[in-house]
């Protein structure tokens, strides 16, 4: 009884540990570590195979959600079938929304996509605009800069750091950035089919032309009948390329491709999508040399 | 002075231009330098300047959601509708439908009336009260007509330290489908533990505590006080609590791809006078009456695999077990004997569900129960209670169903359920389920 009650104190009075960070998805938790270093401990609930969309509110998360100082969220309605529930089960006042420990990245971003209407007839619509923002590197930087911000404020002890953290990723960052664009100025104008619309911002960024979705509605498995009629439509517009995340189911991209000899890019999507694409530096590396090398 | 350089540069100019033709190959190259130098330093700049406006354009910008306009629609809470019909085919009459062995729980526990029939529709409004409550109400509305009041709480949203506080009408925390909305279960209707035991699912108007522990495995504790009034309770008419709930829950990750919690939840109550009608040895209809103790146990389980690009497999199960004792009074208006009752039942269901391909799932469940003998103190005979004469009911269901979005499902359902004694109920369920309005998050 005694030990118990000295591990039970030794462990109240450990001095001030990391900063426990909830990431919803694996490109915030990898962004945290970047500009935290070892003063955050992150904790994603998602890994770079999963559907974003379709995500439990399992046990775990509640736990792990129950203990976070910070919870980073994409926003823009992505976590709206979980989060919630997470975030009320967890009686965990300080990552309610609203809070200092609650943060959207979406929020610090030019939101594309944003639908005129809201209607479900027209699937899964985001009020908010396309949720994918991590699909533009420029993103990154900019929910990285409100990010170290908010680690500057629930943490303020430390907050010399995470400016420090972030103007040494931001550098590094830019000097990728400047690497990507110049080996990807040959896909400047290109037109691509796309699976899901998952790469409006890349497309966005790199000045790429979506010529078509395989989905006929967000969220929408295609049809054999609607991809037939794809195959027809598209020709005239003679896209490049087919793009889907590693989480796609990949026989309609496959298919598709089969019909019109057009090439499957399988993207990481995330950090954690593929072997190579393990930080976020590799996530764009990555992406950038799987769409221009089946243009050569 | 702007006349003189105006001057002056026009000279220089002009002499330049005379100059030229005669001047010395090396001049030429001079120039040339210059002017190249001069174009570097220029492209330079322009460089530095766009690159100035890469930077400014990649860097945060507050996006101006403000424009949404303000007013009171701004603050309308959350509303959500789900809508459900059934079309059924029962080989034995739904309106004689009993699980025998076991005392009538007086739930909805009969398939629907046969032919084409209306499910509950239900309608959820839910919304933060301030910055420390939030309101949620669940509307049954029948298909007869008449709404009931499925669920109205408060909950706590700032309490903090993992405490959360619950006030009103809610689904109990215990057992696993017991939290769940029926239309969010993966059969037509509930297993047979649940309509034996509980009337098909527990709820009560009372309090909550639950607590999580902070740690990385799911360590959720819960406590619930209530009035009583359904069955297994009775309405007691007295102050303080009637019935009282404890659960406990464990849940985690197997790996990346895998996730499960288990539980072990008890409802206790003391019911009084708790009656259901019968017939007796002779062939009339009586009314017996159970005064005593009961204790409700449940262990639940449940794994959830998730193999990539949408299929999924969910295995649960849940085991009740349910000791009652004390007075039985048979024939209440009549002969009105009163005798001891001691009854141990338990059951229990195995139920799995396979996505297979996206909008696809297919699900198998085996209910079985066990009514046990009940014991009785000498005055009263067995013959007298016929429901309660040992039998141990099963059924086993099959469904699949197909859903066009995560908001709309469309289930066929078969079920072999031999929950009367000596009898087959053969039943097909068609079923939709759709829910519009406001997304509303589930549970796990």
């Amino acid at each position: 009884m005694r030990t118990l009650l000295f591990v039970l104190a030794a462990w109240f009075a450990l001095p001030a540990h990391a900063i426990q960070v909830f990431a919803t998805v694996p490109e915030w938790a990898a962004l945290a570590k970047e500009i935290g270093g070892d003063k955050v401990n992150v904790f994603a609930a998602t890994h770079g195979l999963q559907d974003p969309h379709h995500v439990e509110a399992r046990p775990s998360l509640i736990a792990r959600a129950r203990r976070a100082d910070l919870m980073i969220a994409t926003g823009a309605e992505l976590e709206v079938g979980w989060l919630p529930v997470v975030l009320r089960e967890s009686g965990n006042v300080r990552v309610q929304p609203g809070q200092p420990g609650y943060f959207e990245a979406a929020d610090h971003v030019r939101m594309l996509d944003v639908p005129a209407r809201l209607d479900r007839a027209d699937g899964d619509v985001h009020a908010a605009g396309n949720p994918h923002i991590q699909t533009d590197p420029r993103n990154i930087l900019a929910v990285g800069k409100a990010l170290s911000e908010s680690l500057a404020t629930i943490d303020a002890a430390n907050a010399a750091t995470y400016r420090a953290g972030f103007a040494a990723f931001a550098e590094k960052w830019r000097t990728a950035l400047a690497r990507w664009e110049k080996d990807a100025a040959p896909l400047k104008g290109q037109p691509v089919v796309v699976q899901h619309k998952s790469w409006t911002y890349l497309l966005d960024w790199l000045g790429m032309k979506e010529a078509a979705a395989l989905e006929p509605k967000p969220g929408v498995e295609p049809s054999a009948a609607h991809l037939a009629r794809l195959v027809e439509q598209t020709a005239a517009s003679r896209p490049k390329l087919v793009l889907r995340a590693a989480y796609n189911n990949p026989r309609p991209a496959e298919w598709y491709s089969a019909q019109t000899r057009v090439p499957v890019a399988v993207l990481p999507f995330t950090v954690g999508g593929n072997e190579a694409a393990k930080d976020l530096f590799g996530l764009f590396d990555d992406t950038v040399r799987r769409l221009v090398e089946p243009l050569r | 002075m702007q006349r003189n350089s105006l001057w002056v540069a026009s000279f220089s100019s002009l002499s330049l231009a005379l100059a030229a033709p005669l001047a010395q190959a090396d001049d030429l190259k001079a120039l040339r330098e210059e002017v190249a130098q001069l174009k570097k330093s220029y492209e330079e700049r322009i460089a530095a300047l766009e690159a100035r406006i890469a930077q400014a354009e990649s860097s945060p910008q507050k996006v101006s959601r403000g424009a949404t306009p303000s007013g009171e629609a701004t603050f309308n809470p959350a509303i959500s509708l789900v809508l459900a019909g059934t079309y059924t085919r029962l080989s034995q009459d739904p309106e004689a439908y009993a699980i025998d062995g076991f005392v009538p729980s007086g739930g909805e526990v009969g398939p629907p009336r046969r032919s084409f029939g209306l499910g509950e529709s239900e309608l959820g409004i839910a919304a933060n009260i301030d910055p420390t409550l939030r309101g949620q109400m669940t509307l049954a509305l029948a298909p007869e007509g008449g709404a009931d009041v499925e669920e109205a709480y408060i909950q706590t949203l700032a309490l903090g330290g993992g405490a959360t506080l619950k006030a009103g009408r809610f689904l109990s925390g215990i057992g696993y489908t017991n939290g769940q909305h029926a239309h969010a279960w993966d059969f037509a209707d509930a297993p047979l533990a649940y309509k034996a035991m509980l009337g098909g699912q527990w709820k009560n108007d009372g309090v909550q505590a639950k607590w999580i522990a902070p740690t990385d495995l799911l360590v959720e504790m819960g406590v619930e006080a209530g009035a009583g009034g359904a069955f297994p309770t009775t309405d007691r008419n007295k102050n303080g609590n009637t019935v009282g709930a404890l659960f406990a829950h464990v849940g985690g990750d197997a790996g990346d791809n895998a996730s499960w919690r288990a539980g072990l939840s008890v409802l206790g109550t003391s019911p009084r006078d708790r009656q259901y009608d019968d017939v007796d040895s002779l062939g009339n209809d009586v009314t017996n009456t159970f005064t005593g103790k009961s204790r409700t146990w449940i262990a639940d389980a449940v794994w959830k695999q998730d193999f990539g690009f949408d299929r999924k497999l969910i295995v649960q199960g849940e085991y009740f077990r349910r000791r009652e004792s004390g007075t039985l009074a048979f024939d209440v208006d009549g002969a009105n004997l009163a005798d001891g009752y001691r009854a141990a039942q338990s059951g229990y269901y195995v139920q799995t569900v396979y996505q297979f391909m996206p909008r696809w799932r297919a699900g198998y469940r085996y209910d079985r129960l066990d009514s046990g003998e009940v014991s009785l103190g000498g005055t009263l005979n067995a013959d007298d209670l016929p429901i309660l004469a040992a039998y141990k009911p099963k059924r086993n269901s099959l469904m699949v169903d197909w859903s066009s979005s995560e908001f709309a499902r469309l289930r066929l359902q078969f079920a072999r359920d031999e929950s009367r004694r000596d009898l087959i109920d053969r039943q097909l369920w068609l079923q939709y389920v759709v829910s519009l309005g406001a997304h509303g998050a589930h549970r796990y």
